[in-house]
């Protein structure tokens, strides 16, 4: 398992785009916003929570169909789903590799970016905190879609669309954390809650994934 | 003799094809009375004056689109379980006629929030977890569109059916500590003192079995062709297997 | 001891019967060769035997974690090298065996090269070469010579007369002589009979009896 997590990261290093897209990504809807809704610092403060969580959600979306297409192209897939590897595992692995790569980035860029946002200060942690807690979550709803779709030729545009709704809570409780942090209120609850969404898909969503690949492969 | 035997697509079959008509003219019958009762035969309420009657579509329908999916989950399960294909054909007949619910609980509701709290829309917790329902429903039937493999596709939907309830679930609560609403509490509830009058209460009771037969009735209709469908395709198949 | 036996398999190819009434049991040290023309279902049985996908009737019996499947695409990653590729392989499947695999298929020289830049021969032999790093006895392989040259072809045939003669067995659908002394196993009269001839029934059909 350890192999596969070396391997994926390696082939996403070697490939490019892993950290760098995701990124860019992001960077680019920080940009973008304040483009569109004007320069007043005082209606980017009330925003940047928000749009922080969005653009780090819609970076993450970016790269999902990643994660198991190219396997299944190769012929990697059904090599993986006889060897000894369980597919439960292979797929946490794989999310977590996702995570490492495009989640992880975010987590630590997202502080720049509130600059631009101009994020009120006590915010920054709560934004840091709460990225780090739910874009585990986003790795693996997204890896359970990635799998749901893996067989389809022009799968991307559908897994967007079954994911996205899949990610509504994680996104709610996220950005309520940086929402209340910012503004020197109590952040307990909706922390709280974006850890045990972020714990139940953990802990649930490879099996379902593991099934949906196995279901794919037939 | 069990109700698994209704799994036998010849069976269900024969029953529902002498219980569709039926169920439809009952159907018919109810919402007719119901409707017709609930518009013209109750009086206008103090604070709603004659807005309130579209509660005899708004409130039945939301109720139905709840409804569908849960079917949708049980009969998901049901495939996953004991394979029964009836039950999975059953789901993906649901689909459609619980976005229809969604979509008419929606307008409906717009339609009443524009007199009454002066907006056609409010990001209120209730409107938004139906908008969130009808997205997982378009989900769920884009999947099966997607899937060209009929048990393929059955058993990616129920996948996404399982794990959709359970977000769906948490998104309803999430939505509600995300923005307290204007949207007023539930209207029916056995244990409440604040329902609505009885004056409204009887001819929505109606509305409301109306819908139930409604629902079933399509469902019934639309899994009947699923089932035909299904039959000619693997017809097909046999014929070139030669 | 029987390492691998399949009873009155029936296999479906999206649904649609393809093979039925398939037997054949591998003992140790034999090989077996399957042959028909294409589209007869040689790739579907390969992954019913394979495990990837439920048989429609019968059954597949080996033991536990003995069978290792190659498939049409060999799975290499293009941006890895020839040596990463297979430890990948070996670190799966707990075995060490990447250096004495690529001396057996004649990839040492190419130990640092990128899969990206290997021909398309190379890259089959840089395939076959993770059924060495698996370690198991079982070989079930699909085309396993397609674009290899005649020298490779023979390497290859030795690599499996090797495995054989230390108690493995191998199933390969080939048209290709490997020589080999494998018995051969004609899918022909094994194609799937219409229903009225006493065909298999899909699960969707057996409902309506």
């Amino acid at each position: 398992m350890i192999a596969l997590l070396i391997r994926d990261l390696r082939l996403a290093i070697r490939a490019g785009g892993g950290f760098g897209l995701g990124l860019a990504f992001f960077l680019l809807v920080a940009v973008i916003v304040p483009l569109g809704v004007g320069p007043e610092p005082a209606t980017l403060a009330k925003i940047a929570p928000g749009i922080l969580w969005v653009g780090a959600l819609l970076s993450c979306l970016l790269s999902l169909d990643r994660i198991f297409a190219l396997d299944f192209e190769d012929g990697s897939l059904d090599l993986l789903a006889t060897s000894p590897v369980p597919m439960e595992g292979a797929v946490a692995v794989k999310a977590l590799a996702h995570w490492l790569v495009t989640g992880l980035p975010l987590v630590l860029a997202a502080p720049v970016l509130g600059v631009l946002l101009n994020l009120p200060v006590q915010g920054y942690l709560w934004l840091v905190i709460s990225l780090a807690l739910g874009t585990p979550a986003l790795s693996i709803i997204g890896a359970f879609g990635a799998a749901l779709t893996v067989g389809l030729k022009r799968g991307g545009l559908l897994m967007s669309l079954l994911v996205l709704p899949l990610y509504m809570p994680t996104l709610i409780f996220g950005a309520e954390v940086v929402k209340r942090g910012a503004a020197g209120m109590a952040v307990g609850t909706p922390l709280a809650l974006l850890a045990a969404i972020t714990a139940g898909a953990l802990a649930l969503l490879p099996f379902a994934a593991a099934a949906a690949i196995r279901v794919n492969l037939r | 003799m069990s109700i698994w035997e209704y799994a036998n697509p010849k069976k269900f079959m024969q029953t529902t094809g002498f219980l569709l008509p039926w169920v439809s003219g009952l159907a018919g019958l109810t919402l007719a009375v119901g409707l017709i009762w609930g518009y013209f035969f109750t009086p206008d309420a103090d604070k709603f004056a004659s807005t309130v009657k579209i509660i005899y579509l708004h409130v039945p329908a939301a109720m139905m689109a709840i409804s569908a999916w849960t079917m949708m989950l049980v009969t998901s399960l049901i495939w996953l379980i004991r394979r029964h294909h009836v039950s999975a054909l059953a789901a993906k007949a649901a689909a459609p006629v619980g976005l229809v619910f969604t979509v008419i609980g929606l307008v409906t509701g717009a339609i009443w929030g524009q007199p009454m709290w002066g907006t056609w829309w409010a990001w209120d917790p209730r409107l938004t977890a139906f908008l969130i329902l009808a997205l997982f429903y378009l989900g769920y039937i884009a999947l099966w569109a997607a899937v060209e493999n009929p048990d393929t596709a059955a058993d990616l939907t129920s996948v996404l059916a399982i794990v959709g309830s359970v977000f769906a679930f948490l998104s309803r609560y999430a939505v509600l500590f995300w923005n307290q609403g204007l949207h007023q509490g539930a209207s029916l509830s056995l244990d409440k003192e604040e329902n609505v009058a009885d004056v409204y209460w009887f001819p929505l009771l109606v509305c409301i079995t109306g819908f139930v037969l409604l629902f079933v009735a399509l469902v019934l209709a639309r899994t009947r062709t699923e089932i035909r469908a299904r039959r000619l395709q693997a017809l097909i198949a046999r014929e070139r297997v030669a | 001891m029987t390492l691998l036996s399949v009873q009155d398999l029936a296999v479906a190819r999206a649904g649609v019967p393809v093979l039925q009434g398939v037997g054949f049991a591998l003992e140790p040290g034999r090989a077996l060769v399957l042959r028909g023309p294409n589209g007869i279902g040689k790739t579907t049985l390969l992954r019913t035997v394979a495990g990837l996908q439920p048989p429609l009737a019968g059954h597949v019996e080996a033991a536990p974690d003995s069978v290792t499947y190659a498939a049409h695409s060999d799975g290499v990653k293009s941006t890895l090298t020839v040596a990463e590729n297979l430890t990948f392989w070996a670190q799966v499947f707990g075995t060490d065996a990447v250096a004495t695999a690529m001396a057996r298929m004649n990839l040492r020289d190419l130990a640092d090269r990128r899969a990206a830049n290997l021909s398309a021969g190379q890259k089959r032999r840089l395939g076959l070469a993770r059924l060495l790093v698996s370690g198991r006895a079982v070989w079930v392989m699909d085309e396993p010579t397609a674009s290899l040259d005649v020298d490779s072809v023979q390497l290859f045939g030795a690599v499996v007369r090797d495995l054989l003669a230390a108690g493995g067995a191998a199933l390969i659908a080939t048209h290709i002589d490997l020589g080999l002394e494998a018995e051969v196993l004609d899918l022909t009269p094994f194609k799937a009979r219409k229903v009225s001839q006493g065909g298999v029934r899909s699960a969707f059909d057996e409902a309506f009896t």
